[in-house]
C-alpha cells in the first residue's frame, strides 16, 4: 500500500491505495466522483478524460500512486454551485450529447484545447478531440459546442476585464 | 481491467533508479508516462513484479541545444517536444512525427524515451530514431554507455537495454543546412497506431538561382514494416543524384511522364516536366525491399508492402518540396 495525498476538485484526500489502483478507480470507487466514467479501458475512447495539474488526461492510464501531490479537475469540478461551466450550457444547447456517455471527456478535453486555442477553427476542435469517441452525435454538434462554449468563455473573459 | 499487483517505487534520483531496478531484480520495469505499460498491464500482457516511476525525475526531462546535437531527457513527454523551439529549429522530424503520436491526452503523459524504450515497431518515433541515427544515453550500475539508433532495436518490444538499465536521454544529431522532412503516416482512426509509416529526410541542392535542384542525400525509415524500424537503404541509394525538375509543388506535380517499365532511374535526367518526381516514384519501388511486414486485421503484408511504396514516395515528394 502506498499513502497518497490527491486534490480533487477542489478537496485535498489522503488516501492509502494498492499501486496497481488506476486513477478513474480512485475518482469512482473511493472519492464517489462517478460523473468520469469508465468507457473503453484501453486509452482509445477519452470518456475517462479529467485535468490532471491542468492538462488532459485519461485517468484510466495513469495510476493513483502517479497522482500524489497533484491537482486533478473532473467534470464534476466545472460548474459554479448552480451555474453550469459555459462548456456544459454549450453542450445542452447545441444537442452535443445523446446518451451522454463520452460528454464529460469531450468537454474536458474542449477545455484542454482552449487552455492553448482560445478560438479554434472546426479543424482545430476536430484535431483537439481526437482522442474521444462518441458513437451518438457524429461528431458535428460537439464541434458546434466547443466553439459556442469557446465564444462565451472568451465573452466572459472580456466581461470579467471590462468590469 | 485491473492490472495484477505490483511493487512500486519512486526514486528521486537517476542513481536511485538503476540501483531500485538492479535490487528489483528481472522481473521490474521502467514506469514514465506509463502510455504504452498501462494499457499492457490493464490487459494483463505483463507482470512486471515492481514498477520503477522515472516519471519525476528532473534530471530526466527537459530538451537541451548542444554542440551538434540536440539532447532530449527520456522522460520529457511528447507535448513538451512538440512546445521545444528547439525541436522545431533543429530536428523537426522529430516533431513532426510527434504531432501524430496517439491524440493530445496521450501525448501529455506518454514520453520520448519511453516510446523508444517501448520498442514498438508500429510506434512513430523508432522510425525517426533510425532515419537520424541517434544516439541513446543508458544508464546501469556499471555506468554510462552510448547506444546507436541502429543497435537498439533488437525485436518486437526488445531493445537493448538490459536488466537494470535505464534509458536517460537521447542524442538527435543535428543535420545542418539543406534538408527536407516528412513523416508520412498511414492509420485507419484519428489516434491509431501506424498501419504503415514512413520517416524522410532529404538535403536537396540548388535551385532559386543556384542551378537545378538535386537530392544529394536521402534517409527513409520505416514504420511497422517489420519487428523493427527498418532503414530503406535500397530507397536511400536510388534517391542519390536526383534531380528535380522545375517548380516542385508536391503531389499536384507528382504526374507520370509516361517513362516505360524499365525506364528506371535513367529518367531523372532531361525527362521533362515531372522527371524528379518520377524518378522519386521510381526510387520508392524498392521500399518494401527487404521488409517482413506483420499481418494483423489493418493489413495483410503485401498490403502493407504497397502502402511502404506509396507512403515512401509521398514522403519523398513532402520532404523535397519548398518551403
Amino acid at each position: 500500500m502506498a499513502r497518497i495525498t490527491v486534490t480533487v476538485d477542489g478537496v485535498t484526500y489522503e488516501e492509502e491505495v494498492e499501486p496497481r489502483l488506476l486513477l478513474v478507480h480512485l475518482l469512482r470507487d473511493r472519492l464517489g466522483k462517478t460523473g468520469t466514467p469508465i468507457g473503453c479501458d484501453t486509452s482509445n475512447c477519452g470518456a475517462c478524460t479529467v485535468m490532471l495539474d491542468g492538462t488532459s488526461v485519461k485517468s484510466c492510464s495513469v495510476l493513483a500512486v502517479q497522482a500524489d501531490g497533484c491537482d486533478v479537475l473532473t467534470i464534476e469540478g466545472l460548474a459554479e454551485g448552480d451555474r453550469w461551466h459555459p462548456l456544459q450550457r454549450a453542450f445542452h444547447e447545441e444537442h452535443a450529447l445523446q446518451c451522454g456517455y463520452c460528454t464529460p471527456g469531450m468537454i474536458m478535453a474542449a477545455l484542454d484545447l482552449l487552455r492553448d486555442d482560445p478560438d479554434p477553427s472546426d479543424e482545430a476542435i476536430r484535431h483537439g478531440l481526437e482522442g474521444n469517441l462518441c458513437r451518438c452525435t457524429g461528431y458535428s454538434n460537439i464541434v458546434r459546442a466547443v466553439r459556442r462554449g469557446a465564444q462565451t468563455m472568451s465573452g466572459d473573459a472580456e466581461a470579467v476585464r471590462g468590469r | 481491467m485491473i492490472p495484477a499487483p505490483f511493487d512500486y517505487v519512486r526514486p528521486s534520483s537517476l542513481e536511485e533508479a538503476v540501483s531500485a531496478l538492479a535490487d528489483a531484480g528481472e522481473d521490474a520495469k521502467v514506469l514514465s508516462g506509463g502510455q504504452s505499460l498501462l494499457p499492457l498491464l490493464r490487459l494483463r500482457l505483463a507482470y512486471p513484479s515492481v514498477l520503477v516511476d522515472i516519471g519525476r525525475l528532473p534530471e530526466l526531462r527537459g530538451i537541451r541545444d548542444e554542440d551538434g546535437h540536440v539532447l532530449i531527457g527520456a522522460a520529457t513527454t511528447h507535448d513538451e517536444v512538440l512546445r521545444s523551439p528547439i525541436v522545431h529549429a533543429e530536428c523537426p522530424l522529430v516533431a513532426l512525427a510527434t504531432a501524430t503520436v496517439a491524440d493530445p491526452a496521450v501525448r501529455h503523459r506518454g514520453t520520448f524515451g519511453g516510446s523508444l524504450a517501448h520498442g514498438d515497431p508500429a510506434g512513430d518515433l523508432p522510425a525517426v530514431a533510425v532515419a537520424l541515427d541517434m544516439e541513446f544515453v543508458v544508464h546501469s550500475p556499471s555506468g554510462e554507455r552510448v547506444v546507436a539508433a541502429r543497435d537498439f532495436f533488437l525485436d518486437y518490444l526488445e531493445t537493448a537495454l538490459g536488466p537494470g538499465e535505464v534509458l536517460a536521454a537521447v542524442r538527435v544529431p543535428k543535420l545542418g543546412e539543406g534538408w527536407g522532412f516528412h513523416y508520412e503516416k498511414f492509420h485507419r482512426t484519428a489516434q491509431a497506431w501506424a498501419t504503415v509509416g514512413v520517416a524522410a529526410a532529404v538535403r536537396v541542392s540548388g535551385g532559386a538561382g543556384g542551378g537545378p535542384r538535386r537530392v544529394e542525400e536521402a534517409r527513409v525509415a520505416l514504420t511497422n514494416m517489420g519487428p523493427t524500424p527498418v532503414r530503406a537503404t535500397q530507397v536511400e541509394a536510388a534517391c542519390a543524384g536526383v534531380e528535380l525538375n522545375g517548380s516542385a509543388t508536391g503531389y499536384a506535380a507528382a504526374t507520370p511522364n509516361g517513362a516505360g517499365p524499365g525506364a528506371g532511374l535513367d529518367t531523372r535526367n532531361g525527362c521533362g516536366p515531372g522527371g524528379g518526381h518520377s524518378a522519386l516514384r521510381e526510387a520508392s519501388a524498392a521500399a518494401a525491399e527487404g521488409t517482413s511486414p506483420p499481418a494483423d486485421l489493418h493489413g495483410s503484408p503485401e498490403y502493407r508492402r504497397h502502402l511502404a511504396r506509396v507512403l515512401t514516395h509521398r514522403a519523398l515528394l513532402s520532404a523535397t518540396t519548398p518551403a
